[in-house]
């Protein structure tokens, strides 16, 4: 366990006109750790992951990256910072292959011009360092892999740039058994690699297997940050249906506000 | 893996990872099968079209070997696929985005009209044609204003577009006269020809070339691409290029003629050389990239930070370009420019010509060598049919294959086939 967070959150507020979907939520991201945020629809996971991002700017709050005060005020400086996000709609185009979609945005040149052999080589190394497997070419197009393969190399693109965090929005969302399996695995090692990885899930399951944190929302609030250790699956449920389980989650006063 | 293994530091990882398909060697056998495979899985590419080339050429060659199969056919052939050619390369830069430009026919018509109106003021030749730029230039940027920046459908603005055009078309040539061109350098872009060393000459370079760039692409691919396959492809390209100037270099003008008519049209080089250009620009920069991923996925491309308002506007400047160049040709073609230059069926040639090559109207999928080829496949169509004549297929009552009529409708059908070869490949390949 790292003590000092790579990426922390505090007092986040944001209003959508008279609608108030944040409201003084903290939430600290560890390298080397996954951090599971759950919550029930409308919680305000999705727009609390958009403003880490800065599609959406936030009223107020602070951010603070390696210990240091940032300010994110668009997608480009928290990219600059290192944060993907590995969207739950994919993001990749069906009609390019893998490393043209790895490195869509950001291509290498040599002489202006597309340097196919090191993008080809980088995207290789990517996958393999992450023990990806069933690719059988990174030449392949996109339209040609699976649900489970999609999402590895969503996943792979985020850790090509040397990013410090990634997050996933649903990672597993529309996949089988064995994709799920692979993925989370994936998920696992990614934390190994001292990246600190934001994990959005609905599946419980998911969560308690991979997950050190979990971050339960309710209704705009920080519920709990709880360890997935000692924690169970009826804990988590009442935290996300409730805000709160036995002494863990919000204070009814606090509830009574909302 | 023999490369990958050894730049990673992480060398047990690797040594199970299965990228087979990137490091295993390849024979021309097991390409030809993954070949096969993705043949049947929708993957279609050019194969129609060059299908359609054959059995054109097949049954039009047995109906009429005696004027289709001439070589004077041949070099007329070129030259009247020429501007569809062109126009179709400048449609196909939109329908990689998923887009249309159907005034792109009426936008290679104002460029031309400019060209023989300045042309007969005196004005020099390249005045003239920086002019023809600037005025094909600024069509192709109001379009893409209006779609990409306004956002109205590039169906609707080119609508519209194709009656503005129109009009500016007409009241350049004054409501319904005829514009003559004289200049001999214009002309002979449609009508001129390399003489039979030059055309050898062009012809060794051209082959040189394009063994280049496969030779060292097979080089870099680690032994996937068999060589067996690349050499296969040049000996290709050289035997057939070598057919069409040898046959090209025979004269072929009409008995008595005072003048011999004989080397392959200017128009084969320059629409083949255009067409590198392009693909070029298509493959190796990432700007066609960005064009690429556009028309796959708008969303995701905007994602990965690229201005997509920029890319599609540009493909409609770009457009708007390359059909002035189709102007310049057609007026080229007929040595003059009138109201319906670049109207008629033009555009819906030059579109039809771009997919049934093979290019998507979906967006996202296609090369400019595909719409050189569909060009063939429609300018063979209505080459073939007049000189067929009267004639009584497989026993039916005797039809006017000349008429027009029958040409519009087997070109329609042409290209209707085309079409769900598109919408089919791509049900397939999801």
């Amino acid at each position: 366990m790292t003590d000092q967070p790579i990426l922390e959150l505090s007092g986040v507020n944001k209003s959508f006109g008279p609608v108030h979907v944040l409201h003084d939520v903290d939430l600290q991201v560890f390298p080397g750790q996954v951090t599971a945020l759950v919550g029930d629809n409308g919680a305000g996971k999705s727009t609390l992951i958009k403003s880490i991002t800065g599609i959406y700017p936030v009223d107020t709050g602070t951010f603070s990256f390696e210990g240091r005060p940032v300010s994110i005020s668009g997608p480009k400086d928290a990219a600059a910072l290192g944060i993907e996000v590995v969207y739950q709609d994919l993001a990749l185009c069906d009609n390019l292959n893998i490393v043209q979609n790895m490195f869509l945005g950001r291509e290498r040149k040599k002489m202006g011009l597309l340097d196919e052999r090191t993008m080809e080589q980088l995207a290789r190394d990517t996958l393999a360092s992450l023990s990806v497997r069933t690719v059988k070419s990174v030449r392949q197009p996109v339209s040609s892999l699976s649900g489970g393969q999609r999402q590895t190399v969503a996943i792979a693109k985020a850790v090509l740039w040397n990013s410090k965090v990634v997050m996933l929005d649903e990672p597993t969302a529309a996949l089988g058994v064995a994709q799920t399996a692979q993925v989370l695995d994936l998920v696992r090692r990614l934390a190994g690699q001292g990246l600190g990885v934001v994990l959005i899930s609905h599946n419980m399951n998911d969560v308690l297997q991979v997950a050190d944190r979990i971050a339960v929302m309710y209704l705009g609030r920080m519920a709990a940050v709880v360890p997935s250790k000692g924690t169970t699956r009826e804990q988590l449920v009442e935290l996300i249906t409730s805000g709160q389980s036995g002494s863990l989650g919000l204070k009814r006063a606090e509830e009574a506000t909302v | 893996m023999s490369v990958s293994a050894a730049s990673s530091s992480d060398s047990s990882t690797l040594a199970s990872t299965d990228f087979s398909s990137d490091s295993d060697r390849q024979t021309f056998a097991t390409a030809a099968s993954a070949y096969w495979s993705r043949l049947r899985s929708g993957e279609l590419g050019a194969i129609p079209a060059i299908l359609a080339i054959a059995v054109l050429v097949l049954v039009f060659g047995t109906a009429r070997p005696d004027s289709f199969m001439s070589v004077r056919n041949l070099g007329n052939l070129l030259q009247q696929a020429a501007p569809i050619m062109v126009i179709s390369m400048a449609v196909a830069f939109v329908l990689l985005l998923g887009e249309i430009d159907l005034a792109a026919g009426f936008t290679a018509g104002v460029t031309a009209a400019v060209l023989a109106t300045k042309l007969r003021a005196s004005w020099s030749l390249p005045k003239t044609l920086l002019l023809c730029a600037v005025v094909a230039l600024a069509l192709g940027l109001w379009t893409g204003f209006l779609v990409a920046r306004v956002g109205i459908p590039s169906f609707v603005v080119t609508l519209a577009n194709f009656l503005s055009f129109q009009g500016i078309l007409l009241l350049i040539t004054k409501e319904g006269g005829t514009i003559g061109i004289t200049n001999k350098t214009v002309n002979s872009i449609e009508g001129g020809n390399l003489r039979p060393l030059l055309s050898w000459i062009a012809l060794g370079l051209g082959v040189a070339g394009f063994a280049l760039t496969q030779i060292i692409r097979q080089r870099n691919s680690h032994g996937t691409i068999p060589l067996s396959v690349v050499l296969a492809k040049i000996v290709g390209l050289a035997v057939i290029g070598a057919l069409f100037v040898q046959v090209l270099s025979s004269n072929r003008a009409f008995e008595g003629a005072k003048r011999k008519l004989q080397g392959v049209p200017y128009a084969a080089p320059l629409v083949i050389i255009l067409m590198l250009i392009l693909t070029f620009v298509l493959t190796r920069t990432a700007y066609g990239r960005h064009l690429y991923a556009v028309g796959g996925n708008q969303e995701a491309a905007r994602r990965a930070g690229i201005n997509v308002i920029r890319i599609r506007m540009s493909a409609f400047v770009i457009c708007g370009f390359l059909a002035g160049v189709g102007g310049i040709f057609l007026a080229s073609r007929s040595n003059s420019v009138d109201p319906q230059t670049g109207g008629n069926k033009t555009l819906l040639l030059a579109v039809g010509a771009a997919v049934i090559g093979g290019t998507s109207l979906f967006g996202g999928k296609g090369r400019m060598l595909n719409s050189l080829l569909g060009g063939l496949v429609l300018a063979l169509i209505e080459n073939g049919l007049p000189l067929i004549g009267k004639a009584k297929p497989l026993g039916f009552k005797e039809i006017d294959f000349s008429q027009s009529g029958v040409a519009f409708i087997v070109t329609g059908l042409v290209l209707l086939l085309a079409a769900s070869v598109d919408a089919l490949s791509r049900k397939r390949t999801g």
